[in-house]
């Protein structure tokens, strides 16, 4: 597995060892390189507090702040703060991550997924509610019209071979990724799109993240709305299961963050303003505000992993798929929402 | 031509009064905003929607930067009779697009 | 408006300390906040309603007091009118505080309408203050005004 553990710099949070830019170091060096899942204790995380003065989001929304002195010992919140200014505060971290962070979180059990729909504000919620409020619908709109055109005249439309996606597409969103058997690797919806393109329809593959395979994405999606993700009980996709749960456990980028780190042992707190989801890729494609247009999973995947100041994965890369893989399979039985709206 | 969802009642009773609501695919570049070379994307709106019943116009928007991206509409009309309700969105670039919607009124 | 500047400048210095969602922060609305306003809010409300009074009531403002994202917020006005020929709303425009144009919408509608309320999505740059104002049919002018806080998505692009 290559490891995104972008440390230039400083060691980030106690007892991490120093490592070289893309090189596994410390603890990550020791871990055996099979793909399996492992969870050990991590490094523990420096926990700080927020001063007041740093948090004007959190006292602008009236929500709770930190108190050092809390009984309970739980931080209320999480907000990562850069201590930019207060170098050599916390023994000279560029990063200062306020987390309560067990050693090993538990998965989150089935009864307690939740879409990250159910923590959005109530506009949100009806925006996506709504198909003639949501602007993902334009997309799915694109996208059986796309259905139903030939590439070209001498080649089937999609609708050709397949029908209407009313009734031959409906629950497919819920099963990918999908092990293929001809190239041997998981392939998620966009690259089956791409796939059928090149072997039926004679045409190039479509842009990824371009209208066109967003629209078509979002079209076949579409036809699952309601629909319990449903992951496929094939053994061949246990590898990239295993290497996209690796992912998510592990600390990349220089914050040394993780994915479960937020989604499985901080989810319902604060990032800043945000409520943090669970991270269940239930809606996708969805609108997303921030982008004002549609986006697929492996965008979002790619702004995490700038937020965490992780190398972002390219798009298209068999990580982000395995990474998919795993999410949908952590995700069941949620229901498809596509095209979801998001903040 | 720019993707629309409209949603329009197909009947209504003569004195109804009907909502419509208007959805049209466009990015409202503000002119506002730097682009990934640091200059400023040149302005790119939408700047006037109206709606019209059987050619008069019964309701009009003048659109501005502050609109979000893929505008959202939502008005009412009172129904009178059958009829055809055409929708026109025209803005920067020469933008001038009419999609309609009959509505029958009982 | 004369006073955006400084605030925004306040904001920025709290997001370079590392304040607010400290993972990368697109600046972008904050950007779009620093650019220097084509008009005054007063000179865009007197552009529309010229000298004529206006007075507090009849509108009513809904949007989320707690914005998720200010690229797309719902927002609803309407105007207690009886929309017949002798009494009905004309016009209804918005205005924000601190984008970089203080023109949000302006709608032209009249008896036909049946009803003076209108819902849009609209971009906010920054927590500011917004104001809607009706001109009736017998050239009067109503107002309403509204606050948002406008707070930042967390793991943004680029």
């Amino acid at each position: 597995m290559r490891l995104r553990l972008m440390r230039r710099g400083p060691p980030l949070l106690e007892g991490e060892g120093q490592g070289e830019v893309c090189a596994p170091s410390g603890e990550d060096a020791k871990r055996p390189n099979d793909g399996a899942v492992h969870r050990e204790p991590l490094p523990r995380p420096v926990i700080g507090w927020i001063p007041d003065r740093l948090s004007p989001t959190l006292q602008a929304s009236g929500k709770g702040r930190r108190r050092p002195g809390d009984p309970s010992g739980e931080v209320p919140h999480l907000t990562p703060t850069l201590y930019v200014q207060e170098r050599g505060h916390a023994r000279g971290l560029l990063a200062s991550v306020a987390f309560a962070v067990s050693a090993v979180a538990a998965e989150i059990p089935p009864g307690e997924r939740r879409s990250g729909f159910d923590a959005m504000a109530p506009e949100t919620r009806a925006m996506q509610e709504d198909d003639t409020s949501n602007p993902g619908m334009l997309w799915v709109q694109d996208g059986a019209e796309l259905w139903a055109r030939a590439p070209s005249a001498d080649k089937p439309a999609c609708a050709g071979c397949h029908g209407a996606a009313e009734a031959g597409m409906r629950g497919v969103a819920a099963r990918y990724p999908a092990f293929d058997a001809r190239s041997a690797r998981p392939m998620d919806l966009q690259g089956r799109i791409n796939t059928c393109r090149r072997e039926h329809q004679g045409a190039e593959p479509l842009a990824l993240e371009g209208r066109d395979l967003l629209s078509l994405a979002a079209y076949v999606a579409n036809q699952s709305r309601g629909l319990a993700v449903a992951p496929p009980a094939d053994p061949r996709l246990d590898p990239a299961r295993a290497q996209g749960r690796a992912l998510f456990t592990a600390r990349m980028g220089q914050l040394g963050l993780s994915c479960a780190a937020c989604h499985d042992d901080n989810h319902g707190r604060r990032l800043g303003s945000a409520t943090i989801p669970q991270g269940h890729p239930t809606g996708y494609p969805l609108y997303r505000l921030e982008w004002q247009g549609l986006g697929s999973l492996g965008r979002r995947l790619r702004n995490c992993m700038t937020g965490m100041r992780a190398e972002p994965f390219a798009a298209g890369d068999p990580e982000a798929i395995a990474l998919e893989a795993y999410l949908m399979q952590r995700a069941a039985p949620l229901l498809i929402e596509t095209p979801a709206v998001r903040p | 031509m720019a993707r629309t969802l409209i949603s329009v009642p197909k009947t209504a009773k003569a004195g109804d009064i009907v909502t419509i609501k208007v959805l049209i695919s466009h990015p409202m570049e503000t002119g506002f905003r730097p682009g990934h070379d640091g200059r400023i994307l040149p302005r790119d709106i939408i700047t006037e929607f109206t709606c019209r019943f059987d050619g008069e116009e019964v309701f009009r928007a003048e659109l501005f930067p502050a609109t979000s991206a893929n505008p959202y509409l939502t008005f009412t009309t009172r129904a009178t009779k059958s009829g055809t309700l055409s929708f026109t969105w025209r803005g920067d670039n020469g933008f001038d697009q009419t999609e309609t919607a009959a509505i029958q009124v009982t | 408006m004369s006073q955006a500047r400084p605030k925004t400048q306040s904001r920025r210095a709290l997001l370079a300390s590392g304040t607010g969602a400290a993972l990368a922060i697109a600046l972008r609305p904050v950007r779009a906040a620093a650019a220097t306003r084509t008009e005054s809010t007063t000179d865009a409300i007197r552009r529309f309603a010229g000298e004529a009074p206006i007075a507090p009531g009849r509108v009513t403002l809904d949007l989320p007091p707690l914005v998720e994202n200010g690229n797309a917020v719902t927002i609803t006005v309407s105007v207690e009118s009886p929309m017949n020929e002798a009494d009905h709303v004309r016009r209804i425009a918005l205005f924000n505080e601190k984008n970089p144009q203080p023109n949000v919408i302006t709608v032209h509608l009249g008896p036909r309408a049946g009803r003076a309320a209108i819902t849009t999505r609209i971009r906010l740059a920054d927590t500011q203050r917004i104001t809607a104002i009706a001109e009736t049919s017998d050239g009067r002018y109503w107002s309403a005004s509204a606050d948002a806080i406008v707070t930042l998505a967390a793991c943004l692009e680029g």
